[in-house]
């Protein structure tokens, strides 16, 4: 389904600035396949990331989703297949747009947006209401809410609704809960693993926290320094606590786990 | 001040009113400052003029006027999309080039349309409303673009082009083109301030290479007391503000002409209006700069207070 091969991106390149985020990473993810992504500040995962969705082109190596290589095509383009959630709950929606509004765009999406009225009929109101409500966050009577009134998890849960609200073949989490409090953060990571799960999406999910890398998804990679360190899946994976890991990296990669939030949290 | 004073005061609002619509969709809606408008006014104006003193049917005239102020937004567009210019380097490079092109069209200064036939012409006996024909006309003008900026903006497309506007990340990620949307942004906005240079021009009877100067200018003006008075949490209400900013601040302007106030001439209505926009700008920027929740509409607060009261 997703096949990144032998990327390599340096963001400022030929300037003192120079910074290579990306050293040649292979990856393979299999449809339906749920990977979690986690590695120490700096260690490429939210790039791995921005190159998969377009924000970021690689200098060099192959991005083929479904065979087909989007390597250099932008990101609206690759949107029509790839769904997304931002870390910042303000990134993912628009403030000024109301609910009904923001996830009607989401319901063009990759479609030919025309000059038919946005807001639809009553059956579809119906139906929006239905999914909101599904959120559990009490959303469903609020369509006609200016979004920017919400709360940050409000917010993204509807950034993650809108991801998802059609079908598409790739979801990127780029650490979506790291900046909600810790009740709407378990919510929201239970909506995530729910709806991946009904409609077995190919996920990636990057997060600070080693336990939920472990306890979410079916496949845990760890990068440090531009690369794939680390690839746990299967049995072997259901095994593993957070100590395994932490041991497991530092035999990889001779280095010592020093990020205290990712250890922790 | 006289009758004639009054609703010359309104035309000259309502007119504006359409540059404020304009003006809204450049700056509020797409975040694009955009200074064309200085350009595209008097562009809208010269094609008329030069296609209603060549016999063209006054209608075909305004539409091309219409159809050239949106090419001049469109031209600021690609500058800035397509040639990567600074949104603002973009509208004035156009604005400064457009001045030449206008002398080119009209081949001199001015032209006067006076015993031309106009758009106005047919009506002036048909209605017979004497000096308020061109009032009564220009206001169905203004309500049906305030109502065709409310459709579009509620089309699909509409959305489309609001979100760009507002989080250029989250529109790509809904497979939005930004830059498309720029350039139909701008052409949209651009043929509004367009449409209303070429009905100046006709109700005004002449084009000059110099109408436009201050015309942004206004049409913040005319936004910016419209949303000091309505708010603009919501379309419609942004855009009915337009209108009624337009028109009280034209108002205002000419009582205050007439009355002589601090000796207010004609020539100083540039000063005055671009003291107007900075002293409300910097009054809206206190305003967003206080945490707490977004401060209601003018008329909220007084309804609100009478409320307490009670």
């Amino acid at each position: 389904m997703l096949s990144i091969q032998d990327v390599f991106v340096t963001f400022n390149p030929g300037t003192p600035l120079a910074v290579n985020a990306l050293r040649g990473v292979d990856l393979e993810v299999a449809r339906g396949e749920f990977v979690t992504v986690i590695g120490t500040n700096g260690a490429g995962k939210s790039t791995l990331l921005s190159a998969v969705a377009g924000d970021v082109r690689p200098d060099r190596g192959r991005i083929l989703i479904d065979g087909k290589d989007v390597s250099k095509s932008p990101t609206e383009v690759r949107a029509s297949v790839i769904g997304r959630v931002f870390q910042d709950p303000r990134a993912g929606t628009c403030a000024s747009l109301t609910v009904e509004e923001n996830l009607s765009l989401a319901a063009s999406r990759g479609g030919r947006r025309s000059l038919r009225s946005a807001i639809r009929s009553r059956g579809r109101k119906a139906q929006l209401a239905e999914q909101l409500e599904r959120l559990g966050m009490g959303l469903e009577t609020r369509l006609g809410s200016h979004v920017g009134t919400l709360s940050g998890g409000q917010r993204q849960a509807i950034s993650l609704l809108m991801a998802t609200l059609l079908p598409m073949k790739i979801l990127i989490l780029d650490e979506h809960t790291a900046a909600l409090d810790p009740g709407a953060a378990a919510r929201v990571l239970e909506l995530s693993a729910e709806i991946t799960g009904e409609q077995t999406l190919t996920t990636l999910m990057v997060t600070h926290s080693m336990r939920n890398s472990l306890q979410y998804g079916g496949r845990t990679i760890m990068m440090d320094a531009g690369r794939v360190a680390l690839d746990v899946s299967g049995a072997e994976r259901e095994r593993f606590d957070v100590p395994d890991l932490l041991e497991l990296f530092r035999k990889t990669t001779g280095n010592v786990v020093e990020d205290d939030q990712l250890v922790l949290s | 001040m006289s009758l004639f004073a009054i609703s010359g005061a309104i035309e000259a609002g309502l007119l504006f009113s359409l540059v404020a619509l304009g003006v809204y969709l450049s700056f509020r809606v797409l975040s694009f400052p955009d200074l064309t408008v200085d350009g595209s006014f008097p562009l809208g104006a010269a094609v008329t003029a030069v296609a209603i003193v060549s016999d063209v049917n006054p209608y075909l005239a305004t539409l091309l006027g219409t159809v050239a102020g949106g090419l001049a937004g469109l031209l600021s567009g690609y500058l800035n999309v397509r040639l990567r210019i600074l949104n603002l380097l973009a509208g004035i490079l156009t604005m400064v080039a457009l001045y030449s092109i206008n002398l080119r069209i009209m081949g001199r200064p001015n032209i006067s349309l006076y015993g031309e036939e106009t758009v106005f012409t047919p009506f002036e006996q048909f209605l017979g409303l004497g000096i308020w024909t061109n009032c009564v006309l220009l206001l169905i003008v203004a309500v049906a673009m305030k109502l065709f900026v409310d459709w579009f903006l509620a089309t699909e497309i509409g959305l489309a082009l609001r979100a760009s506007g507002e989080n250029p990340g989250m529109a790509r990620a809904q497979s939005i083109n930004n830059g498309r949307m720029t350039l139909l942004g701008m052409t949209i906005s651009n043929g509004l301030v367009g449409l209303a240079g070429s009905l100046f021009a006709q109700s005004q009877g002449v084009a000059d290479v110099n109408m436009g100067i201050g015309t942004i200018v206004t049409g913040l003006a005319a936004l910016i007391i419209g949303e000091t008075l309505i708010g603009n949490a919501r379309v419609a209400g942004a855009t009915l503000g337009c209108l009624i900013g337009a028109v009280l601040y034209r108002f205002f302007i000419a009582a205050a002409l007439s009355a002589g106030v601090l000796g207010i001439q004609a020539q100083d209505l540039n000063l005055v209006t671009a003291i107007v926009v900075a002293v409300a700008v910097v009054l809206s920027q206190a305003r967003r700069n206080r945490p707490g929740p977004a401060r209601p509409a003018l008329w909220q607060r007084l309804t609100r207070r009478r409320f307490q009261k009670g």
